[in-house]
């Protein structure tokens, strides 16, 4: 009983690295109806902007986020103005193309500069940890959870309390409808690419100090963010964060009551079943087709 | 001054022989001293890229040392490496463009008994002989294949046979209660495991915890969690690099000091180890090692010169893989002179009898290519910062420590 409870507790300290992950990418998709198959690249490539900073100027990987932040959402924005804008139909189809492309591009990149070689950010709070209960409970996930609820709460107030919130919120309810009423939709969905990306470099900090990467990490990253924010329902920011818990905390609990083999099993049963009730996830409004 | 006509009717036979041996397969000897490309498949991305790049590394240096000394059998060799990604389906399309694309003369093998299993599939169907340095699960000798060749000192199973030997040879009140075992679900790993589980628990050591992973896992907290929670006095891990750094790391963060801890791999891959898990946390920890930069085997000391010289840093540096993929060469290079060929065929029928000297030992091969009569695994383990051969005690260099000291 012991282990299950702290598995159900790493699940929930992990789920929020995923949540975090995920939150840039259902973001996106809520503005712009793409899909960013690009985004674990990003997230990796966030993780090695923090590692060349620790390895050059021996920064701390949560206080690189100061830097590769800003730097990230700038890139986000140069990415939407370059690759996704000109995109005028088909979106979401042609979407998954070139953010493919971007993430192979991304992964090339990062081989040639920092070798394919496994890499890890290493911090005085990686190994170290407090007893609660008879476990111990690892610094690093503390922090990584704490940062998931800042940047997850800064997210909430900016999209329910600000007028540019309205605005994204305009554009995810309806594009046409928004333009009307006289947002700049294009404007928008720059900045809200800008900040899925920056909340990427986020999520790298604390995934590339809790795992060995190189840039092919990104494959397995991107397939259990999509199933997050699919299970989640696409565009729900609320749904990224309760569908990260459900899938961390039911592998880390599988793994440790039945085996290390079923736990993507049974993640994915619970899944089938949720969708079989729910197609649009646990938080996703359902889209009828036009007639 | 005249030719003689048997002069230049020899000549005019040379030409046409060199026209004749086109090379479009394994039967056909590509003409004298014309150079040759020897193909392999390499992870340079993916899971096994930092082994890839070790094993490329090693190729490489097998491939200056061989024209250095004017070739093989007179040959220049010139390598082609492709990426696999770790992929199994890549590494089979490699090789088959690699063997009718490319034509090559000879193919090595790649990284890994995963990717081994179907290259070696792809290379016996075109009558190639497989040299290879990294795939010694059973299942690789299973095949019945005879063109594969095993090159390293023993079966893979095999490999922590000389750590069960030195935990049931510690006095009764030292010797550890209980083991705990995890590893992935991996031909290169589980049999490693499996065999040493068994062993150990024929010498009276209780399984605390065993449990398979899929190799395609990417977070092993929980799984980590799992032996921690045994409380095992030993914990013996069938891990490649990522994971060995995971596991680590949460007996750490758990304050879990079991008094032995063994890795299949990850441990033997040097600085790159020590970085990701911090110099000092390495002190203790165990790994089977077929070769060390030390050791006195056939070419070993030149190895070891030459790799620093080419690739910087220092002899502890110096991955296996990069020796493994060293001694692939050398066995070719002896049975290429013994066979007076580089024909395929006879490179298979030489490399089936006789031993072959190497940098990891001698080795010869049986009718499956797998290692007979070499010098066995060894135990080696981290002290004071550098991993070191500490059993057998005929070729160790230090005691082994035991119980392994606290996390520090």
């Amino acid at each position: 009983m012991t282990l299950v409870v702290e598995a159900a507790v790493l699940g929930i300290l992990t789920g929020g690295v995923y949540a975090l992950m995920a939150s840039g990418l259902t973001l996106i998709f809520g503005v712009m109806r793409i899909i960013n198959v690009g985004h674990g690249a990003l997230v990796v490539l966030g993780a090695y902007l923090s590692f060349a900073l620790f390895r050059s100027l021996h920064m701390d990987p949560f206080l690189s986020l100061l830097v590769t932040m800003p730097v990230m959402f700038l890139l986000g924005v140069v990415l939407q103005l370059v690759f996704i804008r000109p995109l005028k139909t088909d979106r979401e189809a042609l979407s998954v193309l070139v953010t493919y492309a971007l993430a192979l591009g991304i992964e090339g990149v990062l081989g040639y500069v920092f070798t394919t070689n496994f890499v890890e950010l290493r911090a005085w709070y990686e190994t170290a940890s407090f007893e609660v209960l008879g476990f111990h409970i690892t610094w690093v996930y503390v922090f990584g959870f704490a940062l998931c609820l800042l940047i997850l709460g800064a997210l909430f107030l900016m999209l329910y309390r600000t007028s540019f919130g309205g605005a994204i919120r305009a554009t995810m309810l309806n594009r046409t409808a928004a333009q009307l009423i006289g947002v700049d939709v294009d404007r928008v969905a720059a900045i809200a690419f800008g900040i899925g990306v920056a909340t990427a470099a986020a999520g790298g900090v604390v995934f590339g100090i809790t795992n060995a990467f190189n840039p092919g990490s990104h494959y397995d990253l991107i397939s259990r963010l999509l199933t997050i924010i699919v299970l989640g329902g696409l565009g729900s920011l609320r749904g990224a964060v309760v569908a990260a818990l459900i899938m961390l905390v039911t592998e880390d609990i599988t793994q440790v009551l039945i085996s290390p083999v079923w736990a993507n099993f049974v993640f994915f049963v619970i899944l089938v079943a949720i969708l079989i009730v729910r197609p649009q996830g646990l938080y996703g409004v359902r889209v009828r087709d036009r007639i | 001054m005249r030719k003689p006509v048997s002069m230049i009717a020899a000549g005019f036979a040379l030409v046409l022989s060199a026209c004749g041996t086109s090379s479009n397969n394994a039967g056909a000897s590509p003409a004298p001293a014309a150079p040759i490309t020897i193909g392999v498949s390499l992870s340079l991305s993916g899971d096994f890229s930092g082994d890839g790049k070790a094993l490329q590394q090693g190729y490489d240096l097998w491939a200056q040392d061989i024209n250095a000394k004017g070739g093989l059998l007179g040959h220049q060799v010139s390598m082609k490496y492709v990426d696999d990604a770790s992929s199994t389906q890549q590494v089979v399309t490699n090789y088959q463009r690699l063997i009718t694309a490319d034509k090559v003369a000879l193919v090595f093998g790649p990284f890994s008994s995963l990717l081994t299993i179907p290259a070696s599939t792809v290379t016996d169907r075109y009558g190639y002989a497989f040299p290879e340095p990294a795939g010694g699960g059973p299942k690789v000798f299973a095949q019945g294949l005879h063109s594969i060749f095993f090159v390293q000192p023993a079966a893979v199973e095999d490999n922590l046979v000389s750590y069960t030997k030195f935990l049931l040879s510690l006095p009764s009140d030292q010797r550890p209660k209980t083991a705990a075992y995890a590893t992935q679900d991996d031909p290169f790993t589980q049999p490693q495991i499996d065999k040493a589980k068994s062993l150990l628990e024929a010498g009276g050591i209780t399984t605390a915890s065993y449990k398979v992973y899929p190799a395609e896992a990417t977070s092993w907290d929980a799984l980590a969690l799992q032996v921690v929670n045994s409380k095992a006095d030993v914990a013996i891990l069938g891990t490649q690099e990522p994971d060995a750094v995971a596991f680590v790391k949460v007996f750490q963060q758990q304050h879990y000091n079991p008094k032995s801890i063994i890795e299949t791999t990850g441990p033997d891959q040097g600085k790159d180890f020590a970085d990701k898990v911090g110099a000092k946390n390495t002190e203790g920890i165990m790994v089977p090692a077929g070769w060390t930069s030390s050791a006195k085997a056939y070419g070993n000391e030149k190895f070891t010169i030459e790799f620093v010289a080419k690739y910087g840093g220092a002899f502890g540096d110096i991955s296996a893989d990069a020796a493994e993929a060293y001694s692939v060469g050398q066995v070719v290079e002896q049975a290429a002179k013994k066979a007076n060929s580089i024909d395929n065929k006879a490179l298979i029928t030489a490399l089936h009898s006789g031993t072959y000297q190497t940098i990891q030992g001698p080795m010869s091969f049986d009718s499956v290519g797998k290692p007979q009569g070499g010098v066995g695994v060894y135990l080696e383990q981290w002290q004071g910062g550098q991993a070191i051969f500490v059993y057998p005690s005929s070729v160790a260099s230090a005691k082994p420590e035991y119980p392994k000291p606290n996390w520090p």
